[in-house]
């Protein structure tokens, strides 16, 4: 019989030390590839302007300044569309999509996982095949179908699609139908609920986890959205899109730009580490089982 | 005889036809419920490749009336655009290699950390998961790969002696596919990553005690025995994020490289698209382009999906 060591009252399997060692040593390897050019970034971004443009460039900062931001604020005040419209836009195009997106979407999975309606499970794997393809491949004939709705050139060609994106429903939908019991529901129906009531009142705060995981799902799609072919007024344009034209200014706004995007990682980053345990926690349930 | 079968056979139908319609009946409000979401869903997913693939077959070029001309457009793509097979060859090269590797190291490296304290095991899921989210932060990528002395991997090069003068790292078409395809494998570790570390965290573990006392000897045979199969379900959900995003780079590349990348050296299939729908509007022509990458996604997904079936086996 194999012999079972034990560490911290677990029972830990067959473990060798080489191998051990050897996953560690890849472990590292992969992390500094992963981790090195974020740092970098973040390094060059608290450079001064000596140490940005010296010859042998060097990794590390030593006098580190905030005048990079202060340069990148100054940039952002003489733009001719003012800054706070670029982030007003962004903040609009992400939370009304957002919260379209996790209503409709929610309410979908409920009715797909719950509610035994002739002809979901078609209907369901029609939109789960979505996931298969990248939307780029639909962009130039979406561009059509939005102008024949006079939505291009408005927030909406960037909201309404929103609502339709299935990877959150798709989560929320496996989420619900292993985390949200049947007799639970039903008992709620006897009771006299209305479908709606049940979903609303009952199942919805089963599966917060699932809310937050589709919420930023949703949020980085819409935050990251830079220029987008349905846009082309400069007044309607996103934050990550003027941020963009900052850093495409060149040599001379290096400093400027590394600032500019340590600005647009914070933020997704920020957001992850605070969900990061609901995220996981909804994604045990992603699997497809056929 | 066959008449009464015929008609057993065809009360059988009605029945069951009925039974379908009562149960619509009965849970009618399922249907008001995926009501918005299948109206927008349909709108602007689900008509876009429908429509894709009727214009495939007609010269549309959003001015003049469109005629039909079946698959002149197709012809055209595969016998007299040569930048087309380029494409091909290229997005084909990107995605199997961009396409497998990112699975993998995302496999691995959630199988690395499976095991650590849940503390450390979530500030490492941070480092390798960031990059995926940070938006253009891949641009650093520019900065430390920059053609000129300034640039890191030049000038560290150059103060070493290892060469002579900087070299165009983006703009010599021996760098630039090999550097596209390290900065999308930088930015591989995504959903389908995630995914992994929840599916591991997920497995019984009275099954590797189980397997321990049936003679599993290592963690190579834990993976392949035990570990593989029970997370099957989370395997199939990240090749298909994984497949997604190898073939969607496009944007990547054009933000390091330029548009078009020097000799079309880095040219996808989604460039091309690009190219004659969004600036030539041959609208026609672009969705054959836009129904030949569909096809090959589809494929590609259906292929992973009979080899993964086998994992385990």
């Amino acid at each position: 019989m194999a012999r079972l060591r034990t560490r911290k009252h677990k029972v830990v399997l067959n473990r060798s030390v080489g191998g051990d060692a050897g996953i560690t040593f890849l472990l590292v390897l992969l992390g500094a590839f992963m981790f090195l050019p974020m740092l970098y970034v973040i390094m060059q971004s608290l450079k001064p302007l000596d140490e940005l443009w010296m010859f042998p460039p060097r990794f590390y900062v030593v006098n580190p300044t905030f005048r990079n931001f202060k340069d990148l604020f100054v940039l952002m005040n003489t733009s001719w569309v003012p800054f706070s419209r670029y982030i007003f836009n962004t903040v609009f195009i992400t939370v009304l999509g957002t919260v379209g997106n996790l209503f409709f979407g929610s309410l979908a999975a409920y009715a797909f996982s719950k509610v035994m309606f002739p002809g979901r499970k078609w209907m369901f794997k029609v939109v789960r095949s979505s996931l298969m393809f990248h939307k780029t491949v639909t962009a130039v004939t979406n561009f059509i179908i939005m102008s024949a709705l006079h939505m291009v050139d408005t927030y909406w060609a960037l909201i309404i699609p929103a609502w339709g994106h299935t990877l959150g429903l798709y989560l929320m939908k496996q989420f619900m139908e292993s985390n949200v019991t049947d007799a639970v529901l039903e008992s709620a129906r006897l009771d006299g609920a209305s479908e709606f009531k049940t979903f609303w009142v009952i199942a919805m705060p089963m599966v917060k986890p699932a809310w937050l995981t589709l919420i930023i799902y949703s949020f980085q799609d819409l935050w990251n959205a830079g220029s987008s072919i349905y846009i082309h007024s400069e007044q309607l344009k996103s934050f990550n899109y003027a941020i963009g034209q900052i850093t495409a200014g060149g040599i001379k706004r290096a400093g400027a730009s590394a600032a500019s995007q340590v600005i647009m990682m914070a933020v997704p980053i920020l957001v992850f580490v605070i969900t990061q345990s609901n995220i996981i926690e909804t994604m045990g349930s992603s699997g497809m089982k056929d | 005889m066959s008449k009464t079968a015929t008609k057993a056979v065809s009360q059988k139908d009605i029945s069951r036809f009925r039974y379908t319609l009562k149960e619509m009946n009965r849970n009618k409000v399922g249907y008001v419920m995926i009501a918005p979401f299948m109206l927008v869903f349909t709108l602007f997913t689900v008509a876009p490749v429908v429509v894709s693939m009727v214009i495939s077959f007609t010269d549309f070029n959003l001015l003049q009336t469109p005629n039909f001309v079946f698959l002149d457009n197709y012809i055209r793509l595969f016998l007299d655009d040569d930048i087309f097979l380029i494409a091909i060859k290229n997005t084909f090269v990107f995605a199997a290699i961009v396409g497998p590797a990112g699975y993998l190291m995302s496999f691995m490296v959630a199988w690395f950390i499976n095991e650590l304290e849940p503390k450390i095991r979530a500030v490492v899921t941070l480092i390798f998961y960031a990059p995926s989210i940070s938006g253009h932060v891949y641009l650093i990528w520019g900065t430390l790969f920059s053609g000129d002395s300034y640039g890191w991997v030049n000038g560290f090069l150059l103060n070493y002696n290892l060469i002579d003068e900087e070299i165009q790292f983006f703009e010599d078409a021996d760098y630039v596919m090999p550097l596209c395809i390290v900065v999308a494998l930088w930015m591989s570790l995504g959903t389908s990553f995630l995914s992994f570390i929840a599916g591991l965290q997920g497995v019984d573990r009275s099954l590797y005690e189980a397997g321990a006392v049936d003679g599993v000897r290592n963690r190579w045979q834990e993976l392949w025995y035990i570990t593989l199969p029970s997370m099957r379900p989370q395997l199939m959900f990240g090749a298909i994020m994984s497949i997604t995003s190898s073939f969607g780079f496009g944007g990547v590349v054009d933000a390091l490289c330029g548009n078009p990348s020097v000799d079309y050296c880095a040219w996808t299939i989604m460039h091309h698209l690009n190219d004659y729908g969004g600036a030539r509007f041959e609208v026609g022509y672009s969705s054959a382009i836009a129904v030949v990458l569909f096809a090959i996604m589809m494929g590609a997904n259906a292929l992973v999906k009979k080899l993964i079936s086998k994992v385990g086996s």
